[in-house]
């Protein structure tokens, strides 16, 4: 995929945001250079991540950071920091998600930047903004769905605020940020000018809350309530959600309760004929839902529910989904190889152009791995 | 902003409900001009799908949160007649988007096959449910069933919850995503090669990517995530990672070293344990946490925690997030007035550009309001 061939990405950051931003960007075809601190590197390379690591590092740094290269620098080193100069004159983008402040003093804030690249992308991710009294507290996942009322939408009614299982912001806010920077470079590409992106972590997870908050906005400020069971969105009407059945685990989306009572053989639902009550008694079907679908297994119900199009599906896991065909055929797992011959089976990119996926096996890279190479290549260093 | 980065593109939406048309939001807040190309009478379904019962000048407000910024034209892509407009139109414009199920744009003679001899310059981009191929490509591309099957719903709630979706359209809203990201990145070739492109999504390759760390993670293990049997955070991560209930609340508790915490917290049972258990004992860390934390309230904890850095916040809802300081400096709300003129109050779009935030006043189109203006200028 060769979209942003010739674009050439230096990245400062570190941990999953800023870096997966790196990684779609590299994907569709950009040079991605992570400037690392020598000696440790980005910090994701030893972040106790479970118990699963390869070659002494996280597994998930190997998963964020395939197809990229590395060049160490030390940014309070005079000399380091003129070669580092010397490349982002030579590049188009330079992302960074350092706490604000940080850029300013190392000399490498936007203004200077700008001056050394005319029509550079400068892009910075936060967690809270560069104003307000949390743009000093770490822009962390976890604490930033907490602070940002997503914990209230998943689970149900009597359970704690609960967490969605992934990173999602960093995944949200480092998308953006992609975005903003391919907005920036096409228009760039036109006008020649600098641009500055930025995206917050708490912007991000506020846009993913749109449809919600919008709602909350407007309905007298009410606050989402879950489902006392089953919950799959506090907005949506039974039989939303996943309901264990005698064997496995059924999904069902939207539908008509009455004919879903119908199909099941379950005459209780087929009272419930006013589709506001969906609604309003959602909990209510919820019940009669739970009970019924434990007559059968999973697999029984769909043999019923698939052929009437009824929105519904079997719950998987890992284990199970990459048995299904529907799932080899999409070709998504992708081996990387590192410069030392590790293997590593990732995921690739999931856009497809001009029907082709992006399929670099250029795994993560060492720490400092490409130092040489970018040096001579961009004749940094040399007066 | 005086000159946002996409002016002077139109997009051309051919997408409903949420996949497709929140692309078309990014785009449109990012400058471009997009026009839904709507069926007539009816136009995009999700002006019919409402949320909490609440409608605006006869519209879902759902509707109007996720086509604010754009126009309207209505069209029929079953007619002939209407379809020779429309391939006016698209030769005229620089992106289309589509969520159709594989086939119907074909039938319409509106796969990018057939356009690209109309506009070799056009950018298609197609979002599916499950991609073109396999057996699952004309299922419903839809949110709860994409989460359910991609092993999403094992990464939420703790060990013995039944299996559990995240309460938000994740799928459709991560593929509007990726679908601009592709998009964006075709113009960007196409300034230097004057190609077009097909660019490509489905919802579940959009899950199996977001989950990108933990399959990595599944494959080199062999063993399936295991959710903690208390406060999961995420599968992955060790304790104290998740969330808690306090004297009068709850907090959050990120990446934070075991016996540091111990201490932070007066805990002499935590103090038992070391790091290094931190994800082996995690369940047993957790529980212990768990009683010590209800004895005090949220703000004696933070304050704790805070004093020695380390990464805990309260839990807030919308009521106390709204009117928290922090949220009010990011000013991510905006009011739109409706073309009936109703006022209403929505977010802006995330990205800010040039130190400014990028608003835009204008509402959701009513259906077909943009035909004549559109029309008009087809004729010139």
């Amino acid at each position: 995929m060769n979209l942003l061939q010739d674009i050439i990405v230096v990245d400062f950051s570190q941990f999953l945001s800023g870096p997966s931003a790196g990684l779609r960007l590299a994907d569709m075809g950009a040079r991605v250079i992570k400037i690392e601190k020598p000696g440790t590197g980005d910090i994701c390379r030893q972040l106790y991540v479970s118990d699963t690591r390869i070659e002494g590092e996280s597994t998930i740094f190997h998963a964020i950071n395939r197809n990229k290269q590395s060049y160490a620098a030390d940014l309070k080193n005079a000399e380091d920091l003129e070669k580092v100069k010397q490349l982002i004159r030579q590049a188009d983008v330079v992302i960074h998600n350092f706490r604000p402040g940080v850029m300013e003093r190392i000399g490498l804030d936007y203004a200077t930047v700008k001056a050394l690249k005319p029509g550079i992308v400068y892009a910075e991710i936060s967690g809270y903004g560069n104003e307000g009294p949390w743009k000093d507290l770490p822009g962390q996942d976890l604490l930033v769905q907490a602070l940002s009322g997503l914990t209230w939408l998943s689970n149900n009614r009597d359970a704690r605020p609960t967490p969605m299982g992934v990173s999602v912001v960093d995944i949200l806010a480092g998308t953006y940020l992609a975005q903003g920077i391919l907005a920036a470079l096409y228009r760039n590409g036109i006008s020649g000018e600098s641009t500055l992106v930025q995206v917050s972590m708490m912007e991000a997870v506020l846009d993913f809350q749109f449809e919600v908050l919008t709602c909350h906005y407007n309905d007298g400020r009410q606050l989402p309530v879950r489902s006392s069971l089953s919950n799959g969105n506090a907005y949506i009407p039974a039989p939303y959600g996943i309901y264990k059945t005698k064997e496995g685990y059924l999904s069902l989306a939207m539908g008509e309760i009455p004919k879903l009572g119908q199909l099941l053989a379950c005459p209780e639902l087929m009272e419930f004929t006013d589709r506001a009550e969906w609604f309003d008694r959602r909990d209510e079907i919820k019940e009669i839902l739970t009970k019924h679908l434990q007559g059968r297994s999973a697999d029984e119900w769909l043999s019923i529910l698939e052929p009437a199009d009824v929105w519904c599906a079997k719950v998987m896991d890992y284990q199970d989904l990459m048995t299904q065909v529907g799932y080899k055929v999409l070709n998504m797992e992708l081996e990387v190889k590192t410069s030392n011959g590790l293997a590593v089976r990732t995921t690739r990119c999931p856009i497809r152009v001009d029907g082709q996926v992006s399929v670099s096996d250029r795994g993560a890279p060492l720490l400092g791995e490409h130092n040489q190479l970018i040096n001579k290549q961009f004749g940094l260093g040399i007066a | 902003m005086n000159m946002l980065p996409l002016r002077g593109l139109t997009v051309l939406e051919f997408s409903q409900y949420l996949s497709g048309p929140s692309a078309g939001l990014r785009l449109a807040d990012l400058g471009a001009r997009v026009i839904k190309i709507e069926r007539p009478g009816t136009g995009d379904a999700c002006r019919r799908l409402s949320i909490k019962n609440l409608w605006v000048d006869g519209d879902s407000l759902l509707f109007h949160t996720i086509n604010r910024n754009k126009e309207s034209f209505t069209a029929d892509i079953k007619s002939p007649e209407d379809r020779t407009i429309l391939r006016r139109l698209i030769e005229r414009s620089d992106v289309l988007t589509h969520n159709f199920r594989p086939g119907v744009m074909e039938s319409a003679g509106l796969d990018y096959a057939s356009l690209k001899t109309v506009n070799p310059k056009l950018i298609y981009g197609a979002i599916s449910g499950y991609g073109n191929v396999g057996p699952w490509k004309d299922r419903p591309g839809q949110d709860l069933l994409l989460q359910s099957m991609s092993g999403l719903a094992y990464l939420t709630g703790n060990e013995r919850d039944n299996p559990m979706p995240f309460g938000l359209s994740i799928a459709d809203s991560l593929c509007g995503a990726q679908l601009v990201q592709g998009i964006l990145a075709a113009l960007v070739r196409r300034t230097k090669t004057g190609q077009g492109a097909l660019v490509e999504i489905s919802m579940m390759e959009t899950l199996l990517d977001f989950q990108f760390e933990l399959l990595t993670t599944y494959h080199s293990s062999g063993r399936l995530p295991q959710r903690s049997a208390v406060s999961n955070g995420n599968p992955l991560l060790s304790a104290p990672y998740g969330i808690y209930s306090t004297a009068d609340g709850h907090i959050a508790i990120a990446m934070v070293n075991i016996p540091q915490l111990a201490k932070a917290i007066g805990s002499g049972e935590l103090a038992g344990y070391t790091q290094e258990q931190a994800f082996s004992h995690r369940d047993e860390i957790k529980a212990v946490l768990t009683r010590h934390l209800t004895g005090q309230a949220s703000g004696y904890w933070l304050e704790r925690l805070h004093a020695e850095d380390m990464w805990a916040m309260e839990v807030l809802d919308w009521k106390r997030l709204t009117e928290h300081d922090g949220y009010r400096c990011l000013q991510m709300e905006q009011s739109l007035t409706t073309t009936r003129g109703k006022s209403l109050l929505t977010t802006r779009c995330p990205i800010r550009l040039n130190g400014e935030r990028l608003f835009s006043g204008k509402p959701a189109p009513a259906l077909g309001q943009d035909n004549e203006k559109i029309v008009m200028e087809l004729l010139k």
